[in-house]
């Protein structure tokens, strides 16, 4: 079979592509082309059971002018902005926190990453009862310590349901930065923090100057992920309130789901999905080489 | 006053410096393990509540006045409404299904795909696993509409082949950058011995490299099937039959009636959803974690 090399070599093309074959169909077939149809879907005016027309722009163009779309447009930028600093800064602490010689270390590490495994949209229904506004309760703790007078309207507020659905998220999302961030921790020699004590170094100064160069090409990758699940959210949302009050928490993913399916317009809430890809290309963009410029500008290996 | 406080302060600053190893104990107390706790009860707070709602009688739900964080008196009332009086049982019949299935193709996909990318070194395979890499980047939530129009013409709405053939869709790009990184580490030493004595690429795959990849072979599946026990906006979109739906979906689209809220069934409901994947990751902890930081390493 493997007689000469040109035959090795053309068995290697061939069988490549025979063995590229199921998952290669599944793709294209599945992911491909739906991403071509949704982006030609679009420009179109397609209803539920009726195939559109070609309208060129003219989606964009009401989407652009339509009140609820930008104010979707705004949430979602506000909802990824502050959920994944929130998202960082907890999850870096968690990190941080479990990299310490801790007993049942392993343990208390499978505990953390146990909102991440079970589902969002169950998860979700847990916060929505938490944040009944009837029987919520935080508010009920919050009276018995004589905090509060008035049981809080979590989710009936536009601001209140904005902080609370970013509450969610962030209690969904810390697990998963802080565990790949710990991954990231423990690769640092400890020779490092040896030499930067000897130096005289203050524990904040190894953080700041040790820990953190090293940690942040891993940081790039995490936070990249983590905007991406962020700005695409949709199950956390569509439990919660379902893009309310007052479309105060709709999401472009949402408005997208609210506009096409249940309203039919397929053309309409597929123009609002792609409209996202720019800002999603965005977001990986600066939280990657943003990121990643900067750990080559401090002398980062360039992985 | 602003004596004693900068004794106080004065007293601080001598025990940081020097007799560090004396305040080491009480300070880890305050900067580790407080945190660390008031991190854990809040992760763990809201499965604390699903778990009480669950057996909690109506009667101490909708009370304002006893202790909401503990069960005076515990009920099945709401777990056998659940299973007698809904169609639960099926959705958790649906989704281990649609799971199951969803996971075997996506791995056998993703074994074939991962090797030849890894191993084969095809023309143009450094091509094929960037495109993989980035079919994992790209977001179910702007692919529902054109998959849904998809199902409806291939008639294939309101079945579960629809969610067994889109889940490979987000399954098989993540499976195959895992299991490529696996592979990596595989040495080639081992299948040129084996193509000397004559054993043809198959034979090499499904002797050499698959028993020594079982680790990645585990957490390629345990992260699959979590990622499909837990999938929620095409399960909404492509079903609509109450009996052909999965957990997730069931739990929030029916189990929500009219405007009383019947939290008890709810929240018994998203805990019987929850506990087979809690379960199942509780058996495999180290695998699932190796695959999720190999995934992000990579």
């Amino acid at each position: 079979m493997a007689a000469s090399t040109s035959r090795l070599l053309d068995s290697r093309n061939a069988l490549g592509f025979a063995f590229m074959v199921p998952a290669g169909v599944l793709l294209l077939v599945f992911l491909s082309y739906p991403l071509g149809l949704g982006t030609w879907l679009g420009f179109t005016d397609a209803k539920i059971g009726r195939p559109g027309a070609w309208i060129g722009l003219e989606n964009f163009e009401y989407l652009w002018g339509d009140s609820v779309t930008r104010l979707a447009l705004f949430n979602t930028i506000f909802y990824t902005v502050v959920a994944s600093i929130i998202k960082f800064g907890l999850g870096l602490w968690l990190a941080l926190l479990l990299n310490k010689n801790l007993p049942f270390k392993s343990i208390v590490r499978a505990i953390v990453l146990l909102p991440f495994i079970v589902p969002t949209a169950l998860s979700a229904l847990a916060f929505w009862w938490i944040y009944d506004a009837q029987f919520s309760v935080i508010s009920w703790a919050l009276t018995r310590m004589g905090l509060i007078h008035q049981y809080i309207d979590f989710l009936g507020d536009p601001w209140n349901a904005r902080f609370s659905t970013i509450a969610a998220n962030v209690w969904r999302g810390v697990p998963f930065v802080a565990i790949t961030l710990l991954a990231g921790l423990q690769t640092i020699s400890p020779s490092y923090y040896e030499a930067a004590s000897l130096d005289g170094a203050t524990p904040w100064q190894q953080f700041r100057y040790v820990t953190l160069p090293l940690l942040t090409p891993i940081i790039a990758v995490v936070m990249t992920f983590s905007v991406l699940f962020t700005f695409t959210d949709f199950q956390l949302i569509y439990v919660l309130t379902r893009g309310g009050p007052l479309n105060a928490t709709h999401l472009m993913a949402t408005l997208s789901f609210q506009r096409a399916i249940p309203g039919g317009s397929l053309g309409e809430g597929a123009a609002i999905a792609t409209a996202m890809v720019p800002f999603l290309l965005a977001a990986i963009l600066v939280s990657y080489f943003g990121l990643q410029r900067r750990a080559w500008q401090q002398g980062g290996a360039d992985k | 006053m602003s004596r004693a406080h900068a004794a106080a302060a004065d007293g601080q600053a001598v025990d940081t410096q020097g007799m560090n190893y004396l305040t080491s104990l009480p300070r880890r107390v305050v900067t580790v393990w407080v945190p660390l706790t008031v991190f854990l009860i809040v992760l763990l707070f809201p499965f604390y509540w699903m778990a009480m709602t669950a057996f909690k009688p109506d009667g101490e739900l909708l009370s304002r006045a006893a202790n909401p964080f503990w069960i005076h008196s515990p009920t099945l009332a709401h777990v056998k409404h659940l299973l007698f009086d809904t169609s639960y049982p099926s959705w958790l019949w649906n989704t281990l299904l649609v799971s199951v299935v969803a996971t075997f193709v996506s791995i056998v996909c993703s074994v074939l795909a991962a090797y030849a990318i890894e191993r084969l070194r095809f023309r143009g395979s450094r091509y094929v696993g960037m495109a993989i890499f980035l079919a994992y980047l790209v977001p179910p939530s702007i692919l529902f509409i054109p998959l849904a129009k998809m199902v409806t013409e291939l008639h294939l709405f309101d079945t579960r082949l629809a969610l067994i053939l889109t889940y490979p869709t987000f399954l098989i790009p993540f499976c195959t950058w895992l299991l490529m990184g696996y592979f990596k580490s595989i040495p080639v030493e081992l299948e040129e011995c084996a193509l000397i004595d004559g054993a043809s690429r198959l034979q090499i795959l499904m002797r050499i490299v698959l028993p020594l990849a079982v680790p990645g072979l585990i957490s390629a599946g345990i992260f699959a099937f979590t990622l499909s026990w837990n999938e929620f906006i095409y399960a909404l979109t492509f079903i609509s039959s109450s009996e052909v739906k999965t957990v997730p979906v069931g739990v929030v689209t029916e189990l929500v009636e009219g405007d009383i809220y019947h939290w008890g069934p709810l929240m018994a409901g998203a805990l019987f959803g929850s506990l087979p994947v809690a379960i199942l990751y509780s058996f495999f902890v180290e695998y699932y974690v190796s695959g999720l930081t190999g995934a992000v390493k990579e």
